[in-house]
C-alpha cells in the first residue's frame, strides 16, 4: 500500500477517526427501504452503506433443492464495483462467496427454518460502501430484513468486530485499521438468548486478548442491537401514534 | 409469573414476554420457561396464555379457509394455482369437473386457463403435502366479473370485523358482494365500478388504520362522505 503508515492511536488514545477504542462508529438504520421486496433493511455504519434485502418464503426452484423437512436459506453478499477504492468486478469472487455463507451460517440460527419445510427465502445483501467490518454490518442489516419481512425468529441478530490495534483492544474496525491492525475478531450474537453464532479470528492474539476482544465485541453488539430494535420499531411507530 | 410489556406494545423477534407457567400462542416460542416473541406485533396476554398479533406474515394455508387464487399451471390432470401462499395449491380436474375426468374428451384449458383466478376452499393441506383446493361449494368456482385487491393477510380479520360487522356494513353501504380470501385477497363485485371503487378505497383505508379503535364508524362516515360527493357530481 501506498498509504503511510501513520499512527493509529494517538497520544490520547484516541483513533484514527477520532474515536475512543470502546466507541462504535456512528450507525443509521432503516427498515422497509425497498417495496418491491418482501423485507428490507438500509445500514449506514461509519463510511459503510449496506442494503439488505429479503424475498419469500417461496416454491424452491429448482425442486430438487428442496429440503423435506426445513426451509432453504439462500444469501447472496455482493460489493458494487463503486464500493470500493478500486473498481472491484462486479463478478463475485472468493472472498464474496465466502462471506455468503459465513453470513449465512450467522443468522441461520436465528430463523425457525423448521416451521416451513420445501420453500426457500433468499437474502441480498449489496455493499455500495465498504469501509471496513462489512460482514458485521451485513449481518445486522440483513436480520432486520428477515423480520420486516415476517419471517418468524428467535431473536434479532446484532453483529460487530472488535480487534487488536497497536497493542490495543478496540472495537468496531474501520478498512485502515483492519488492514493494518494485528487482530480482527468479528462476532454475532443474539442477545436475549446470548448465543454467539459467528465468531472468526484474523491475526494473532492472545488467548487474554482474544478473550477480552470477544467481550468488547459482544459489548458492541448489545449497542447495536438497541439500536436494530429501535429502527424495526419506528417503522411502526408512525401507526400507532394514530391509535393515541 | 411476571409478564414484561403492556397490552398491545409493540414487540420485536426475541423480546422476552412472560416467564413462568405461561402458554406460548400465536408468533411466540417457548424456551427455558420464558415466552419470546418470534414476529414483529403487538402483544395480547389473555389469562395464561401469550399472542403476538403479527404485523408482518405471509398467507400458511389452514384446511377450510376460503382463498383466491391464480392458475399458473394447467396439468395432466388438474391445475396449479398461486395462492399467495410459499406453496402452490393443486386443483383437481374431478373436482372441477364434478365427474370423473376423461383424458380423451376433456380438455383442461377450455375450463380454467393460465391467468384465471378461482375462489376455492382448502381441502386438505399438511407440512409434507402442498394443498389441495376444492371448489365443491356454492360460491367457489372460476371468477368471472368483479375487483380484486390485495392485503396483507394478517389484517383480514380486521377487514372482517367483531362478528363480521366491519365487513356487513361495507357491503350495505356500497351494494357490493365481498368475497374475501384468508390469503389477502378479496373479490369485490358490485354494480357499477363506482361502488366497486368505493368499497376497494374503504378495504385499502383499513389496511392502513388496522390497529386503531373506533375504525367501523370511520369507514361508515369515510364511504357515506364519498357517496354524497359522487351523488352530487351526478346530479
Amino acid at each position: 500500500m501506498s498509504q503511510k503508515t501513520e499512527k493509529l492511536i494517538d497520544k490520547k488514545g484516541l483513533r484514527i477517526d477520532g474515536r475512543k477504542p470502546d466507541e462504535l462508529r456512528p450507525i443509521k438504520i432503516e427498515v422497509g427501504v425497498l417495496s418491491n421486496a418482501d423485507g428490507s433493511a438500509y445500514i449506514e455504519q461509519g463510511k459503510n452503506k449496506i442494503l439488505a434485502a429479503v424475498y419469500g418464503p417461496k416454491e424452491l426452484h429448482p425442486k430438487h433443492l428442496a429440503l423435506p423437512d426445513r426451509m432453504v436459506l439462500r444469501c447472496r453478499y455482493h460489493m458494487a464495483p463503486f464500493s470500493v477504492q478500486e473498481r472491484k468486478s462486479p463478478a463475485p469472487s472468493r472472498r464474496e462467496i465466502e462471506l455468503s455463507k459465513v453470513i449465512r451460517e450467522a443468522i441461520e440460527p436465528a430463523v425457525f427454518v423448521e416451521y416451513y419445510p420445501r420453500t426457500a427465502v433468499d437474502i441480498f445483501i449489496e455493499v455500495l460502501q465498504a469501509d471496513g467490518s462489512t460482514r458485521c454490518t451485513s449481518i445486522t442489516a440483513a436480520s432486520l430484513a428477515l423480520a420486516d419481512a415476517g419471517i418468524p425468529m428467535r431473536d434479532l441478530v446484532a453483529a460487530c468486530s472488535a480487534g487488536k490495534v497497536e497493542d490495543m483492544i478496540v472495537l468496531d474496525l474501520n478498512d485502515v485499521e483492519d488492514k493494518v491492525g494485528t487482530a480482527d475478531v468479528p462476532v454475532a450474537y443474539m442477545p436475549n438468548l446470548g448465543v454467539i453464532t459467528l465468531l472468526q479470528m484474523d491475526g494473532i492474539l492472545t488467548s487474554e486478548e482474544f478473550e477480552k476482544a470477544v467481550n468488547l465485541a459482544i459489548e458492541g453488539c448489545m449497542k447495536i442491537y438497541a439500536m436494530q430494535r429501535e429502527a424495526l420499531k419506528a417503522k411502526y411507530v408512525s401507526v400507532k401514534e394514530v391509535e393515541e | 409469573m411476571p409478564t414484561f410489556f403492556e397490552r398491545r406494545q409493540l414487540v420485536v423477534p426475541g423480546d422476552l414476554l412472560a416467564e413462568g407457567d405461561y402458554v406460548a400462542g400465536e408468533n411466540t416460542f417457548k424456551s427455558n420457561n420464558k415466552i419470546y416473541a418470534s414476529r414483529i406485533g403487538l402483544v395480547e396476554y389473555e389469562d395464561n396464555k401469550v399472542n403476538v398479533v403479527a404485523l408482518r406474515a405471509f398467507y400458511i394455508p389452514r384446511v377450510g379457509d376460503t382463498v383466491i387464487g391464480t392458475v399458473v399451471e394447467v396439468g395432466f390432470n388438474g391445475w396449479v394455482v398461486d395462492i399467495n401462499a410459499p406453496y402452490l395449491a393443486l386443483l383437481r380436474a374431478s373436482e372441477v369437473l364434478n365427474r370423473s375426468f376423461k383424458p380423451q374428451k376433456d380438455d383442461l384449458t377450455q375450463v380454467l386457463d393460465v391467468g384465471d383466478l378461482v375462489v376455492a376452499k382448502i381441502a386438505s393441506y399438511d407440512r409434507t403435502h402442498n394443498p389441495q383446493l376444492s371448489v365443491d361449494e356454492p360460491g367457489l368456482g372460476k371468477i368471472t366479473r368483479g375487483q380484486i385487491v390485495k392485503i396483507t393477510p394478517t389484517k383480514i380479520p380486521r377487514v372482517i370485523g367483531k362478528k363480521g360487522s366491519m365487513i356487513s356494513m361495507i357491503k350495505q353501504e356500497t351494494g357490493c358482494h365481498i368475497i374475501l380470501g384468508q390469503n389477502g385477497i378479496i373479490l369485490i363485485t358490485g354494480k357499477s365500478p363506482e361502488d366497486e371503487e368505493l368499497a376497494i378505497m374503504a378495504i385499502h383505508k383499513i389496511e392502513e388504520e388496522a390497529h386503531t379503535t373506533g375504525l367501523t364508524d370511520r369507514i361508515l362516515q369515510l364511504i357515506r362522505k364519498e357517496k354524497e360527493k359522487k351523488g352530487g357530481l351526478k346530479t
